[in-house]
This record gives structure tokens, sequence and C-alpha cells, in this order.
């Protein structure tokens, strides 16, 4: 996973795995709020280019990290998503938030 | 008239297992010859209930789960029953966005995209011993729409 996380001048690109549930959640959780503390980010953008399986886990982790992000001033979004994953966005009210996706 | 089928599984409260879970579902229900986006919806689905029991159930302690699934007709059902904490009042725990763990992050979501993506959802639970979650989904309703993608590539089940 160590490549998955990329920040460059203060945009931290996250590039979720192929599932993101409950039992993944919680260490990408766990390292983009690790990066968050130690560096300097102003932007989060989760790149779900590879992801197939989402469920309610990954809601939590992008609504908890855009709750880190703005509390620092940044803004958050998401690329490639596939039309899965985003009927989950939607229905969780998450374009409400963030805004829309990102060309 | 098809044959009524049925399976069993027992598994441990362990995160690495709602995959597995829904995995084992999803192979059970090739056999109805479902759309993608029916295969989807009930592993999102079973994913759900299963990381429910995991979390709240058990408080992510290591105990049984029990999984079935039964097909009849072109109708599939599941259950998913742990023997955990319990949910005091099930109305309100079936409310979209409300979660008694916004500390872990849960997004309050779980039985809303349950309620979604199955035609049909029961919640039995008894403070102290369990909960068992019952969701049924037909599977072929939209074959009239056609171009559907199938879960094994082709089209649809007439072409």
């Amino acid at each position: 996973m160590e490549d998955d996380f990329c920040l460059k001048k203060g945009e931290l690109r996250i590039l979720l795995p192929k599932e993101v549930d409950h039992h993944n959640a919680e260490e990408i959780r766990q390292r983009a709020d690790r990066m968050l503390e130690t560096a300097y980010v102003n932007r989060i953008v989760f790149d779900f280019s590879r992801t197939e399986f989402m469920d309610s886990s990954g809601i939590g982790v992008i609504m908890g990290r855009y709750k880190n992000i703005r509390f620092l001033g940044g803004s958050l979004n998401v690329v490639h998503v596939r039309p899965r994953v985003k009927r989950l966005l939607v229905m969780a009210g998450v374009y409400r938030l963030i805004g829309k996706e990102e060309e | 008239m098809r044959e009524e089928e049925h399976m069993k599984l027992e598994f441990e409260s362990r995160s690495v297992n709602e995959a597995f879970a829904r995995t084992v579902v999803a192979a059970f229900l090739l056999r109805l010859d479902p759309t993608m986006e029916e295969l989807e919806d009930v592993k999102t689905a079973v994913s759900e209930a299963v990381t429910n029991s995991i979390i709240h159930g058990y408080e992510n302690e290591v105990h049984k789960i029990c999984l079935t699934a039964d097909i009849q007709e072109n109708c599939l059902t599941v259950t998913v029953e742990d023997f955990g904490c319990g949910i005091p009042d099930i109305e309100k725990a079936m409310e979209p966005l409300y979660t008694t763990k916004p500390n872990l992050e849960r997004s309050g979501m779980g039985f809303s995209f349950m309620e979604a993506f199955m035609d049909e959802l029961h919640v039995t639970s008894k403070p102290g011993s369990g909960t068992t979650v019952r969701m049924k989904k037909k599977i072929g309703k939209n074959v009239q729409a056609g171009s559907e993608k199938r879960a094994d590539g082709t089209r649809n089940r007439f072409d």
C-alpha cells in the first residue's frame, strides 16, 4: 500500500484498493490522518480507479477525512468513480458535501 | 418448477470474513444468472449485515456468525444471525445516518443500503441475545431492460 498514498504540493492522492469495506477502511483512515498530522495537506483526492466494491464503511472513511481536511481549511474530491460506487456516494449524500467529481 | 436450494455457513466475527461472506453468497447466487447489478446489490447488503454483527453485535469480539442463503424459484433469501448484544430500538437503528458509533466513523447507512438493494428486509433482535437480519431479493426482474450487462459478461439472458 506504500505507493497508494502520494503527497505532492499539498495534495494527498489516495489510490483506494479494489474493495473498500470495514476490514481495510481502518488502515486507510489511519494512514490518511497520520499524513494530515505530519505534513502539509490542503487537499485530499480519493482515486477510485481500482475500486470495484464499496460499502457503508467506505462512506465513513470519506466523510471522516472530509471533516478533518475541512477543519484544516482544505478540500476533498473523488475521481474515477465507477457507476456502482457512485450510486452509493449519491445515496449517502457525499456529493452534496464535496461538490461534483473532478474531470 | 425449480428445486429449492439451501446453504448454511458459520464463521467467526473477524473483519476479514466480511469479504468471505459476501463472496460465498455471490457464488451461490450465480446459479440464478443474475445481472452484475443484482450481484453487486446482494454483495453490498451481505457486507453491511455482517459488518453490523461484527461491530455492533459483538463489538469487535470474536464470536460466531451464522449465514444462510436460500433459493426459491427466482428469489434469494439471505439471513445473517449473531448472538451478540442485540438492538434496543430497531426503528431508530434503521433510520438513515443514525449510528451509535460515530467515533468509529460509521456512516449510519448500513440498513439504508440493505433496504435499498434488497426487496425485503426484516430485522429481529432481542437485547442481550442477538440479532437476525433476513433479506430477500427477486432476481431477473429487469429482464425486459435487455441491455443490462450480465455477471458472466454476456449482455443478457436472451441474446
